[in-house]
């Protein structure tokens, strides 16, 4: 079984963006490191807008993730509603 | 010699202050808003009573009829705390620049019909008063409302009144110049087409219950206020008309009425589902209020809209409604 993860630097609007991810992704395990927040999730992890929208009650632009966002691993699927990390082609 | 450098990760014993963790419940990471929110209102050892007010304390849950458990529920959706807020009405700002000089630049006004204008203005700039109205209530409400979730957003909303009122003030300037600002006036204290919404305006100034005067204001007027002038008015009539660079120049109001419909639709659902008798006693005076609002636009929609305002009247009374019925006010 193969993981992918992303990592977001710990400060207020990363939050919201790791809660969502949390409550989409059943397997996710997350690791809280001084300054960084890392997710790992086996297979597949999925962002949606609408989860991070529902928690914050503000519109959200999926592009926002990257001025947080630190690193990830896995083949990219993205769009206007979800942002999607597996190792599918 | 070699220096082995690794990281510690310290786990602080507790994640935030004590009054906002008897809120959101021990041991959880509270958001910026819960942690400039909950447990804020100061509620206790106030010693004297206010020389203007000795029947009740400095900040009294009982200067309102609306009885509710924990002021707290009343949370507002947006999550909105000062640099929340400040940041969306900054882009919001920044936004209605880009429209100026959208419309400075390419002589938009200029290539405006003059009747259209004029209506623009006689239409618009009276309720530079009505907002200021709004400023004046929802600090009233903040003031002597209970629980930082009810009255801290209260106090952005009359900023966000006031915001609005400038830029109908800029909107005047640009179509016009200083002397539709005055005729505004004159319009407002002289015209037999104001004096029912003055007198609404006047008379919501000397509401003493916060929770009614924020129906009053925020529910009832600005209810039927905002879809009946923003949308049906300056969006639809103007714009058809040729005055396009007006909806341009008002993008904010429609907008920022949108987003605040959700926290008044919020604080009046949760307050209504604490007890039938909150229920019972908003729903009195979002009934009673509504329709002298109504009545009070009347004339200021058949001026803007002749034949069209009593339609236009009765669709922006039907949007308000159904949102009476969806928190529960039925």
């Amino acid at each position: 079984m193969s993981n992918v993860f992303i990592a977001f630097q710990a400060n207020e609007e990363a939050r919201p963006i790791v809660e969502a991810i949390l409550a989409d992704n059943p397997g996710a395990k997350v690791d809280r490191s001084p300054a960084l927040i890392k997710i790992d999730v086996p297979h597949k992890l999925t962002i949606r807008r609408q989860t991070i929208e529902r928690l914050t009650g503000q519109p959200f632009d999926l592009q926002q993730i990257q001025v947080n966002l630190v690193t990830l691993s896995g083949h990219l699927d993205e769009d206007d509603d979800q942002f999607t990390l597996s190792w599918k082609h | 010699m070699t220096i082995d450098i690794r990281t510690r990760t310290i786990e602080p014993l507790r994640p935030t202050y004590e009054h906002v963790a008897r809120y959101i419940g021990e041991g959880k990471i509270p958001s910026r808003y819960e942690e400039a929110t909950m447990g804020a209102q100061p509620s206790a050892n106030f010693h004297y009573r206010p020389t203007w007010d000795p029947d009740h304390e400095l900040f009294d849950a009982r200067r309102t009829r609306v009885v509710m458990s924990d002021w707290y529920k009343l949370r507002d959706p947006r999550q909105f705390y000062y640099a929340s807020w400040t940041m969306t009405r900054a882009r919001q700002q920044d936004a209605i620049e880009a429209n100026y000089q959208f419309v400075e630049q390419r002589g938009l006004v200029d290539k405006m019909p003059a009747a259209i204008r004029e209506l623009a203005c006689s239409v618009l700039m009276p309720l530079r008063h009505v907002a200021w109205g709004g400023n004046m209530n929802n600090t009233s409400v903040c003031a002597y409302g209970y629980g930082t979730t009810f009255t801290a957003p209260a106090m952005m909303h009359a900023l966000d009144h006031l915001g609005a009122a400038q830029f109908l003030t800029r909107l005047g300037l640009t179509l016009e110049g200083p002397d539709v600002l005055d005729a505004g006036r004159q319009a407002w204290v002289e015209s037999p087409a104001w004096q029912p919404l003055r007198r609404y305006v006047e008379d919501t100034f000397v509401i003493h219950d916060p929770f009614e005067l924020f129906v009053a204001q925020n529910l009832a007027l600005d209810g039927q206020l905002y879809p009946l002038i923003y949308d049906t008015f300056v969006d639809d009539h103007v714009a058809l008309h040729g005055g396009t660079a007006v909806a341009m120049l008002t993008a904010f109001m429609p907008d920022w009425f949108e987003e605040s419909t959700r926290w008044v639709d919020a604080v009046v659902k949760a307050a209504a589902a604490e007890s039938d008798a909150n229920r019972t006693l908003i729903s009195g005076w979002a009934r009673d209020w509504a329709a002298r609002a109504e009545e009070a636009l009347r004339p200021v929609a058949s001026m803007a809209l002749g034949e069209t305002a009593a339609g236009a009247l009765e669709d922006a009374r039907a949007e308000l409604d159904a949102r009476l019925v969806k928190a529960g006010l039925a």
